[in-house]
């Protein structure tokens, strides 16, 4: 049969579409079915984040990296506290240190639930994304416990914390674990090895590593193409060289290595791995201390720049700060995981249909807060 | 005959019916605030890039023509179904019949299918 | 035809309508609570006792909201359009058994609003007819999504069809007509007289065809609102966007009775000989017959708050790659058996 093309159709998906996950447009060509070119617009969200840090004090940053990972506050926070410190040279308390590491992972579980829910909304399973929301609750009534917000969090400060945790909140928190753990093992059964999901998922939007690692994508949508990269692991910052946790791969377990079913497996076993964290941190907590290490209420960082980089739910978030001895940083620029995750999109997702570039889009939990900034 | 058919013209009235009245009513009831904005079609908030109605996939066309030809086939199938049973007492003859008609129908169907027209890219 | 008996008609026919209409209402309301319940929420429970008003509040409100139709839509189609859909969805339903005949007046009634021979070919004749309401609802919208998703339900629409009718085939094979009422009588008796033991294979490619025919998921492929936003009816508003509701829950409706009447004996009640007992049998018979319908109405909602979605061309080739051949097959090995059993 000779090949009869229909016209091609120039479709619109965003930015105000169901399954964008926020307001990013993308303008695709397709014959109807099959996807030809893929081409995201964004700006939709931009906020002027990386300006406004350059004209206020290095603490009135802080809210400003709570929304952009607006999904994963906590680890934006801890990012950029992490890297000011480095820069200022401080070193803060064991306690401090360790309610950190608690929020962190208890802030990427919830972001884990919400980019699985979203993702299993995208290919049409409903039940299991307010499953997901059920537990996430859960965790940000924690955050509330703690700082008494429950997205946009400014809990973590440099050199310290907000506050310090409520009474109660260890036991809560294994509590919350206690009643977690199982959970796993649901969304399994419902979703992860459904066999449309897998249908849908399997050898779709597949990675390949040499790519991901040419775009420089990173975090859960690297390890699901089999490249074992944490930043927890391989350039530890904190306290996590002294955890013990795996670095769930994928292993290309239903198809090709890095496909969709991949990058949703590597978050649920995340999930599990942030567990142990939790467990390990929440046992070995100090009981006492202060959580406002005695630093000047200006922070004054030493002239001189500093790039660090922290492992953020959605990968590899770089802070690069210069600093010209004054209160107001002189630049700050953020290294955002889930740019170089919607960038790789057209390279995977072309040749696919229109519900594939849903579904791989749901797969790389790209959140617009992020990349426009 | 025709007179088991009289109750199922009294329903299409009655369907129609219920149909056509709510249609004007929801015309007569609702607000009329026009604005060109609100006319414009949907396409995510943004202004319609092209065309909207142009050639669009073969395939389209082809599953509609092997549904023609497979459909009429099925109803040809319904008679002989209907029949089959009484057919039984004069020897196994329709069966056969139908064996070889859909044998053929299963040779167009394996032609179809060796030619890629059921699949979809 | 008397007076009485044209009374008699049109008490049915209201009847079943209204019937109909109430199932759609409560079919509403049942899915979004049932879908609340399993989902851990509450669903709607203000609007009068638990929320049972809800649907009629929705109703109200549709016929309340603008009426917009889209610049550079076809006027006359985009309104008839919706029209189309729900005609032939509401009155598919008259040809359908729903319980044994009950004596009035001196007068045997069948509980059956039209008694037509052909009338299984009627049911798929008029579900087809739906099709054309789908299809040119997205033609006619002027929107990319809406004729994006008019393609595909109406490709979908008719590959189900075949596999649907094939596995009707084997049903009629067994009973010799095309009658709904003598494919009831056929099954009635003791519980394994039922098709849905002779037939099996037949009885599981009809489920699945039916949820591809009533657009349901995992086949809700036209109005896939994570990729089609809404499908062909993104750009209708009012009562024209709730009348594809209601055609999606009336064929629901439809396509529940008839896999009851096809495979699970109509309004049979097993090892009860329901026309000796009178109206006692009567009220025993519809009773069974709603008992029977409920438990395949709630499937749907219990399928469609469970599974993800197919894509589409995995639809494709489940129903042209599976289901036909298995129709076919099946077909083949009843009028096998069928026949060996005859002649030997």
């Amino acid at each position: 049969m000779g090949v009869v093309h229909g016209q091609e159709m120039v479709l619109n998906i965003g930015p105000q579409h169901p399954s964008t996950h926020g307001v990013l447009r993308l303008q695709v060509k397709t014959d109807g079915e099959i996807i030809s070119e893929i081409k995201p617009f964004i700006g939709y969200l931009h906020r002027c984040f990386e300006k406004h840090c350059e004209n206020v004090t290095y603490e009135q940053v802080i809210p400003f990296t709570d929304r952009c990972d607006y999904l994963a506050s906590m680890a934006n926070n801890f990012g950029y506290v992490v890297a000011m410190e480095e820069l200022m040279e401080i070193k803060v308390p064991e306690r401090v240190e360790y309610i950190r590491v608690i929020m962190a992972e208890l802030q990427r579980i919830a972001s884990h639930l919400l980019a699985l829910g979203t993702f299993g909304l995208d290919v049409g399973a409903f039940t299991p994304f307010l499953y997901m929301f059920r537990d996430r609750e859960r965790i940000l009534d924690m955050f509330e416990m703690t700082c008494g917000a429950r997205l946009l969090y400014n809990y973590m400060w440099v050199g310290g914390l907000s506050h310090d945790l409520p009474i109660g909140f260890v036991e809560s928190a294994f509590r919350f674990l206690d009643y977690f753990e199982p959970k796993i093992e649901e969304y399994n059964n419902i979703l992860t090895y459904n066999k449309i999901f897998i249908e849908r998922t399997a050898d779709v939007g597949v990675m390949p590593a040499d790519v991901a690692i040419s775009y420089g994508v990173s975090g859960p949508n690297l390890r699901g193409s089999g490249v074992k990269w944490d930043i927890r692991k391989d350039e530890p910052y904190s306290i996590y060289d002294r955890f013990d946790f795996d670095v769930p791969v994928g292993i290309g377990e239903k198809g090709n290595l890095g496909d969709c079913w991949d990058r949703f497996n590597v978050r649920l076993t995340e999930m599990g791995e942030s567990i142990k964290i939790l467990r390990q941190a929440l046992t070995q907590i100090p009981k006492n201390g202060d959580v406002h290490q005695t630093i000047p209420k200006k922070i004054r960082p030493p002239k001189g720049s500093i790039y660090k980089r922290t492992e953020t739910p959605r990968g590899d978030l770089g802070f690069y700060i210069i600093s010209d001895g004054s209160p107001i940083p002189n630049r700050l620029k953020m290294r955002s995981p889930a740019f170089t995750a919607l960038s790789v999109l057209d390279e995977i997702g072309r040749g696919w249909m229109l519900s594939d570039v849903i579904a791989i889009l749901g797969s790389l939990d790209i959140v617009l807060g992020e990349i426009d900034r | 005959m025709i007179e088991n058919y009289f109750p199922i013209f009294i329903v299409f009235i009655v369907a129609a019916g219920f149909t056509f009245v709510s249609l004007i009513m929801t015309h007569i009831l609702g607000p009329r605030i026009t604005n060109p904005v609100k006319l414009m079609p949907y396409e995510s908030g943004v202004d319609p890039l092209a065309e909207t109605r142009i050639r669009f996939s073969i395939r389209f066309f082809i599953i509609a023509l092997l549904f023609i030809i497979f459909d009429i086939e099925i109803i040809f199938l319904y008679p002989w179904a209907v029949v089959f049973k009484d057919f039984l007492s004069f020897g196994s003859f329709i069966f056969f019949e139908m064996v070889i008609f859909l044998a053929i129908l299963v040779f167009g169907y394996v032609y179809v299918w060796r030619n890629g027209a059921l699949d979809w890219e | 035809m008397d007076l009485l008996g044209f009374i008699i008609i049109l008490v049915k026919v209201l009847v079943v309508f209204a019937a109909t209409m109430l199932t759609v209402l409560v079919m509403i309301y049942l899915e979004r609570r049932v879908s609340a319940f399993m989902q851990g929420r509450l669903g709607p429970n203000r609007v009068g006792p638990q929320g049972l008003l809800q649907p009629i509040a929705d109703g109200i409100k549709f016929m309340m909201k603008e009426d917009i139709v889209p610049a550079g839509a076809d006027k006359p189609i985009f309104i008839l359009a919706p029209a189309i859909l729900l005609i032939p969805a509401l009155m598919t339903f008259a040809v359908i058994p729903f319980g044994s005949d009950i004596t009035l007046f001196g007068r045997q009634i069948p509980l059956q609003v039209a008694d037509v021979n052909v009338g299984i070919l009627y049911v798929l004749a008029l579900t087809s007819i739906g099709v054309y309401g789908i299809v040119l609802a997205g033609w006619s919208s002027n929107s990319k999504y809406s004729l994006l998703g008019g393609l595909r339900s109406s490709a979908q629409l008719i590959s189900y069809e075949l596999a649907m009718g094939l596995a009707v085939v084997s049903i009629i094979l067994l009973s010799g007509s095309l009658k709904l009422n003598d494919i009831v009588a056929d099954q009635q008796g003791y519980l394994f007289s039922w098709n849905v033991f002779k037939q099996p294979l037949a009885f599981i490619i009809f489920l699945v065809a039916v949820y591809a025919e009533t657009n349901r998921l995992p086949f809700d492929l036209s109005e896939a609102e994570q990729e089609l936003v809404g499908g062909y009816h993104t750009e209708y508003s009012s009562i024209k966007f709730a009348m594809f509701f209601m055609a999606e829950y009336a064929n629901m409706i439809t396509a529940a009775a008839l896999t009851v009447t096809l495979f699970f004996g109509g309004w049979d009640f097993p090892l009860v000989d329901e026309s000796s007992l009178g109206i006692l049998g009567t009220v025993l018979s519809v009773c069974s017959f709603i008992l029977k319908m409920g438990f395949f109405l709630f499937l749907f909602i219990w399928v469609r708050w469970t599974f993800p979605r197919f894509r589409y061309d995995q639809l494709m080739k489940l129903g042209w790659k599976v289901m036909l051949p298995l129709a076919l097959f099946n077909i083949f090995i009843t009028a096998g058996y069928l026949t060996v059993r005859a002649l030997v």
